[in-house]
């Protein structure tokens, strides 16, 4: 042994987290003519690293067409990344065939924003949550009854809607139908895809509430994409902002909300709206459209709307010239893409 | 709230979304009568033998003409003097098949290739979508009396002319319905439980299709007959002295001013097959569909 001790690297093998993602892609080829030639690329995620540990819950949030949903099923590979690799459990799926993904598949199930696309309407409710169980083999059919009457108790639904179809409930009841289905092969990753959004606001705590509980009760791990900030805020443990495809900003829950460095941060968090009239205002607002992905800013993707670089000037300098990498700043754990944060 | 109902939910089975044919029709009077009706139809073209009064081919000059309701001759008498109550019965025989036939060669053939075309895409999509359009290029018809022409005229020919004719229908309609269903949610949903894409088209697809391919089985059951009817007509089909409906229509439309019986006895028959193949259409298609099982 050396008498200078080897530091260790950040992410030590003792804790190994359960996802890992480096420089995942996904372009989209946008096609023109009579020949369907390409002509470009919309750019929908474009180099996004993210390490998610077991038993966290990993918000991401930003506005529509930021990537975030493309991001998570890119990673459960319901759409295949153009580049980059995704680790779960320290194994590299990202070329696995289908009969190799299967029994992976079981470990990762996604949770989806539609509460009546995401159920087939011509089958029972019984037979959405065990089609899980039926595909990974449980040909017994009392055993399969027993896992789909538990699972519809541990969502707060009645045993008896087994037999009920999906057009018979209200969407917070689809959305519990979804979440068993989820939960039916006992995952450990489940990508939420915006699980709230259609709901009503008093059923979107109950919802939220559910899978808060749900989580302790079987050591699951979420990534929760939203772009609600005070919903992400409420069940993150760590939250990543992505803006045209690329991870802008990502800390832990409370330390990003108090503590924002990004510029784009920080006018999405001047726009959650405060319940208390008297309390200072400070809104931050955003001026422009987002840019398209099909042809995003050169550098950083922030900078055409980026207060901070419009008041130092440098919207044509180095925010143009180069793109600030995802970079851990003052405090542990806290990374910002910005040249100035 | 007491715990009695929660122990008999916990004995009580989960049934599986599986289709009862008996069950279903129980609760559903319409699919009754219309399966009672078509079985009937069946029944009258399996027995004509058995049940018609007269010879259907037998020609007999000094009886022609008669109007319906006459001694003996219930439907009356065509030109040549043949019943025309038994060649209606008898034309069943020749009517049925090609409707059931031609559904089924337009509907497996198609629904493959639409299936195929919207479920996987790319190349596939592209090479049988030409060769769909090809078929579309022409008239149905036309299209119709070329292929028995290069199969020879007899009547197993038109059947499978029909078939071909009505191929690109239900490759269209089941690709166009692939596509839409194929973005919905709980296909992702499935294909991250891992399932293959055969049981995704099987148990997922397949079920979603039903309502609008019934009702264009419904509607080219219709369109089979009367094709038929064309193609005997121009001597493509059926051939004389067979009876058929389609040829007695074609004949007895000489005669419509003075004896309009020998037109409308055979176009009644066609109708009451096609309403009886809609009724079973639309009856299934409601029995079928959960959202509006009461």
């Amino acid at each position: 042994m050396t008498a200078e001790a080897v530091k260790p690297l950040p992410a030590a093998s003792s804790d190994q987290p359960l996802l890992r993602v480096r420089g995942i892609k996904k372009y989209f080829p946008v096609r023109r003519g009579f020949l369907q030639r390409v002509i470009g690329y919309v750019k929908a995620v474009d180099g996004v690293d993210l390490d998610v540990a077991r038993g966290e819950t990993l918000g991401l949030v930003g506005e529509s067409g930021c990537g975030k949903s493309t991001l998570g099923r890119s990673i459960l590979r319901l759409i295949e990344p153009t580049a980059g690799t995704i680790e779960f459990e320290g194994r590299n799926i990202t070329k696995l065939n289908r009969r190799h993904m299967k029994p992976i598949r079981a470990d990762m199930q996604i949770i989806f924003q539609d509460p009546v696309g995401s159920l087939n309407p011509r089958m029972s409710v019984g037979d959405i949550v065990g089609e899980g169980l039926l595909v990974h083999g449980m040909k017994d059919r009392v055993k399969r009854q027993k896992i789909i009457r538990d699972i519809l108790q541990k969502v707060g639904l009645r045993q008896e809607y087994a037999n009920r179809y999906p057009h018979e409930f209200s969407g917070g009841q689809r959305q519990r139908i979804g979440i068993a289905r989820a939960l039916a092969l006992s995952p450990k990753l489940i990508i939420a895809d915006e699980p709230v959004s259609a709901l009503d606001v008093s059923i979107q705590s109950q919802v939220l509430n559910l899978l808060v509980d749900l989580r302790k009760e079987f050591g699951l791990t979420y990534i929760f994409v939203a772009h609600n900030l005070a919903v992400v805020s409420y069940i993150s443990d760590r939250v990543a902002v992505m803006y045209l495809g690329q991870v802008m900003e990502l800390a832990d829950a409370e330390e990003l909300y108090r503590n924002p460095l990004h510029p784009y941060t920080k006018s999405l968090l001047s726009a959650i709206p405060q319940p208390d009239p008297d309390h200072p205002r400070n809104r931050t607002v955003l001026t422009g459209d987002v840019p398209s992905p099909f042809n995003p800013p050169s550098g950083c993707p922030f900078r055409t709307r980026c207060p901070l670089a419009r008041e130092k000037g440098t919207q044509d300098g180095i925010c143009a010239e180069e793109r600030p990498p995802l970079a851990e700043k003052k405090t542990a754990g806290h990374f910002a893409a910005c040249h100035f944060a | 709230m007491s715990t009695a109902p929660a122990l008999v939910a916990t004995q009580a089975s989960i049934r599986q979304t599986r289709i009862h044919l008996l069950e279903l029709a129980r609760g559903h009077p319409r699919v009754i009568l219309a399966g009672s009706l078509v079985l009937l139809l069946f029944l009258i073209a399996l027995l004509a033998p058995f049940i018609s009064p007269h010879d259907p081919i037998a020609v007999n000059a000094d009886n022609a003409y008669l109007p319906p309701l006459s001694p003996s001759h219930l439907l009356g008498t065509d030109e040549l003097g043949r019943d025309l109550f038994s060649r209606v019965l008898w034309g069943a025989r020749v009517s049925l098949p090609v409707a059931f036939v031609a559904v089924a060669v337009g509907l497996v053939a198609g629904g493959v290739i639409g299936l195929i075309s919207g479920y996987f895409g790319g190349v596939f999509d592209l090479l049988l979508m030409r060769l769909i359009d090809a078929l579309l290029a022409f008239p149905a018809l036309i299209l119709a009396i070329a292929i028995v022409a290069a199969l020879g005229p007899d009547l197993r020919n038109a059947m499978i002319a029909i078939g071909i004719v009505a191929i690109p229908v239900y490759a269209r309609l089941v690709r166009a319905l692939v596509l839409q269903l194929k973005q919905m949610e709980f296909i992702a949903a499935t294909r991250s439980l891992g399932a293959t894409p055969t049981s995704i088209i099987l148990r997922h697809l397949i079920p979603n299709l039903l309502n609008p391919v019934i009702v264009q089985v419904s509607l080219s059951a219709g369109f089979a007959i009367l094709a038929e009817a064309t193609l005997s007509f121009l001597g493509l089909g059926a051939q004389v002295p067979t009876p058929d409906w389609g040829q007695m229509i074609n004949t007895g439309a000489t005669f419509l001013a003075n004896d309009p019986w020998l037109a409308i006895v055979p176009g009644a028959a066609i109708s009451v097959t096609v309403f009886s193949f809609n009724l079973l259409g639309d009856s299934l298609r409601d029995a079928l569909d959960p959202r509006l099982r009461s």
